[in-house]
């Protein structure tokens, strides 16, 4: 316990005395690692944004859950409520591969404006479909309708028909904020936490002229802006063997075991 | 006061379905005639004839099958044009209802005179031939209006005494006294009440209080449905949509609180606006559990909200709110709050029922919808798309999850689930299932190496191996995997709903699979697994 005390004393003293300390080059910064570093506590202190894996882990309030293979890609370990996830169009699968984890844990998902979802998919891959409300036509009031659902639902999945303004954009995104939702644009979206992005992948089972589709690798990455800053790629199995997403078996190394560990800072 | 329509079931025939009753009709209950018009029993066809019989003894018969919700279906009419003119009617059959004669025949000057009205009235009203006969109960009066008589009071005994005892609809006491030697009701009458009831039972004795013309059972008259519609008209047109929101909690506090009166419920509630301009917005609205006085008010609110603001499909209203009426409908006995029928009543469900049920008053019932799994061999009968809040119901009875083990190649492709109530559908494609299922087939063309297109005959013998696929016109991308082709032949016992057609799954170079579909000699991208 003295310890503690004694160590928070020189955290004070250092930050205090960020001016006079400028010619070692490290600022104030520097100095704490330096400090917690000599205090033997590196495995123990952490930085406030590695805690919320940990909630995630723990099925906190404020984090929807992911499947676990897709849960390295996301910076919280799920989907924060109130952040806006942009999925890039090309792949349904992604998209649906995202919420079915929530969805299965009851949460309430909406897709607006994609008349063409499989729904028999979303069903194979685990989403429920008495909790999924399809919105297929919303016409040019959809910011409207995106909104409304905002307000009520958990997941909001958009698809909007042209480009989307960068004010629009933000509306949205403020209200997803306000309501503690979360909203995924299958879109190009500027402004989103995560982008999801799937550069590309190969299918398995089919010969020329017998076998089936049985199941797909495909590597899915993630950038964005904050904590997503630093782009992540896993590669999995969408659909798996079951229409179930299995982590991908023959090209494991590009999913890390552990994430990388992080510095305190 | 009895109204009698003679040969009830012949003429609900005709009114209903159109049936020529004016030719020879007989209706028929378990091959058994119960009613036959005129022109038949002119002919000789008769009650109780078999449909051979009457046949038999009038040729150009035309049979109709015995529907009684039919005939009472028709007489709703003809007891509300009687109401008309006197109230407490009872049905006592379709076809026969019976009223208390002291009321109109003193209303109308006499007795004579209220069954000319009555008689006039119906056929006027419902265009149907009636007779009127007063006697004293009901059973007398049936058999007055057969016979087209106004019994004066006291008179009943004496007119029932010479009629037969066949009338005393109970086959098995009339054939017993017939054989007793007893022909009439007078006879009947005449016998010690107590000695029948112990000989014969309790409904004899019945029977015998009928046959004396003491029938005195009061009239169960029928309590027209009460008016549950609920509406306020306005000094002022609404012009705004709080105010109108306002108007709406009063008019659906009114509505419920008449709704409890009657100890009734409703499970769908239709709500009707009209403009000073005479434009008129319907809309009925659904509801899973019961709708309370809060939960018609905040969907009067929606239905007002996207139509005062201008969103939605509907044109905006040119003028202000000047009606507004709530038509309850779906209405059952108020038993208790039932629990919901989505299964998981709780805070998240009501948020997100609020929020779709708000985006259904903006874009409209029919925009907002769930998926049901059913059964099917392509994926685009597989889902039914059912009305957000509407029962969940499949289109068709659904598969068994599909399994990993079957496979669709082979000329008899199967996804033959475990054992159990749920069809196999043999010949549906196990997963995984397209995440993208065009709403319409997209045309498309495979060709062979040598770029001709490719074409399955009758004996699913293919003219080349499939090489490119070209969509819609587009650039052909080469084709690295196909399987194929999966037969389907569905329906082919209703022409107009007959489809056949080949299968494939094909893999494309740049990495995208889809499943095709060939159908005479047209390819169709069906489903892409993206």
């Amino acid at each position: 316990m003295a310890g503690i005390v004694a160590l928070r004393r020189q955290l004070d003293e250092a930050r205090r005395a960020p001016a006079s300390a400028g010619d070692t080059g490290a600022g104030p910064v520097g100095r704490t690692t330096t400090l917690i570093r000599d205090a033997g506590l590196s495995g123990l202190v952490r930085p406030a944004s590695a805690h919320a894996g940990e909630v995630a882990g723990t099925g906190g309030d404020r984090v929807l859950p992911v499947l676990p293979e897709l849960r390295y890609l996301l910076p919280a370990g799920g989907l924060r409520r109130g952040s806006t996830v942009a999925v890039t169009p090309g792949h349904t699968s992604v998209l649906l591969a995202l919420l079915v984890a929530a969805s299965a844990a009851g949460s309430w998902c909406a897709v607006v404006g994609m008349p063409a979802l499989g729904a028999m998919a979303a069903a194979e891959l685990g989403i429920a479909l008495d909790r999924l409300a399809l919105v297929p036509h919303p016409g040019p009031e959809w910011p409207a309708v995106v909104g409304a659902l905002l307000d009520g639902l958990d997941l909001v999945v958009a698809a909007p028909p042209g480009p989307v303004s960068a004010a629009l954009s933000g509306r949205l995104a403020a209200r997803a904020r306000q309501r503690g939702s979360v909203l995924v644009p299958y879109a190009r979206w500027t402004g989103a936490d995560v982008v999801l992005d799937s550069p590309g992948g190969g299918w398995e089972g089919l010969d020329s002229g017998h076998g089936r589709l049985r199941r797909r690798f495909l590597t899915i990455t993630a950038h964005g802006r904050g904590a997503a800053a630093r782009s992540r790629e896993v590669t999995v199995w969408l659909p798996g063997n079951l229409g179930r997403l299995t982590p991908a078996v023959p090209t494991e190394p590009l999913r890390p075991a552990q994430p990388p560990v992080l510095v305190a800072v | 006061m009895l109204v009698w329509c003679p040969d009830w079931p012949v003429i609900a025939a005709g009114i209903v379905d159109g049936v020529p009753v004016h030719g020879p009709v007989a209706v028929l209950a378990a091959n058994r005639v119960i009613a036959c018009s005129e022109a038949a029993r002119r002919e000789g066809v008769r009650r109780g004839l078999r449909k051979r019989e009457a046949q038999g003894r009038c040729p150009r018969l035309t049979v109709v099958e015995h529907d009684p919700a039919r005939d009472a279906r028709a007489f709703e009419p003809v007891v509300a044009a009687v109401e008309e003119l006197a109230p407490g009617v009872e049905v006592v059959r379709p076809g026969a209802c019976a009223l208390a004669a002291r009321g109109p025949s003193r209303y109308f000057g006499s007795e004579e005179r209220a069954a000319e009205r009555i008689v006039e009235h119906v056929a006027q009203a419902c265009v149907v031939e009636a007779q009127v006969g007063v006697a004293d109960g009901v059973f007398a009066a049936g058999l007055a209006a057969r016979a087209g008589r106004l019994i004066p009071p006291g008179g009943t005994a004496g007119f029932l005494a010479d009629l037969s005892i066949s009338t005393v609809d109970r086959p098995p006491l009339v054939d017993l006294l017939r054989r007793l030697g007893i022909g009439t009701l007078g006879r009947f009458a005449a016998l010690p009440p107590a000695d029948v009831l112990a000989r014969f039972g309790l409904d004899a004795a019945l029977a015998q209080r009928m046959a004396a013309g003491l029938d005195e059972r009061p009239l169960a008259a029928r309590q027209p449905p009460p008016d549950l519609d609920v509406s306020q008209t306005f000094d002022e047109p609404l012009e705004r949509v709080d105010a109108a929101a306002f108007a709406a909690r009063q008019l659906a506090q009114r509505l419920h609180d008449r709704l409890a009166g009657h100890g009734l419920a409703c499970t769908r509630l239709g709500i009707v606006a009209v403009t000073e301009h005479g434009e008129e917005l319907h809309r009925t609205w659904r509801h899973d559990g019961l709708l309370d006085a809060a939960a018609i008010a905040e969907r009067l609110r929606w239905q007002l909200d996207g139509w005062l603001s201008g969103t939605g499909r509907l044109a905006k209203p040119t003028a202000g709110i000047l009606r507004l009426r709530l038509v309850p409908d779906g209405l059952l006995a108020h038993a208790g709050f039932q629990l919901g029928l989505w299964g998981d009543a709780g805070q998240e469900r009501e948020r997100a029922h609020r929020a779709l049920t708000r985006v259904q008053g903006m874009l409209g019932p029919e925009a907002v919808l769930t998926a049901v799994p059913g059964g099917g061999r392509n994926p685009v009968d597989q889902v039914r798309l059912v009305p957000w809040g509407d029962e969940r119901l499949p289109a068709r009875p659904g598969a068994a999850p599909a399994s990993d083990g079957p496979d669709p190649t082979g000329a008899a492709p199967s996804g033959v689930g475990p054992t159990g109530a749920a069809p196999p559908w043999p010949g549906r494609l196990p997963a995984p299932s397209p995440a993208t299922v065009p709403p319409e087939p997209l045309p498309a063309t495979v060709f062979d190496p040598y770029g001709a297109p490719v074409r399955v005959n009758g004996r699913l013998a293919m003219s080349g191996a499939p090489s490119s696929l070209a969509l819609d016109r587009g650039q052909p991308v080469e084709i690295t995997g196909w399987a194929g082709p999966w037969p389907v032949e569905e329906r082919w016992w209703a022409p107009d709903e007959a489809d056949r057609r080949v299968r494939f799954q094909v893999c494309l170079a740049d990495g995208r699979a889809m499943l095709l579909s060939l159908s005479s000699g047209c390819w169709w991208v069906i489903g892409v697994y993206d």
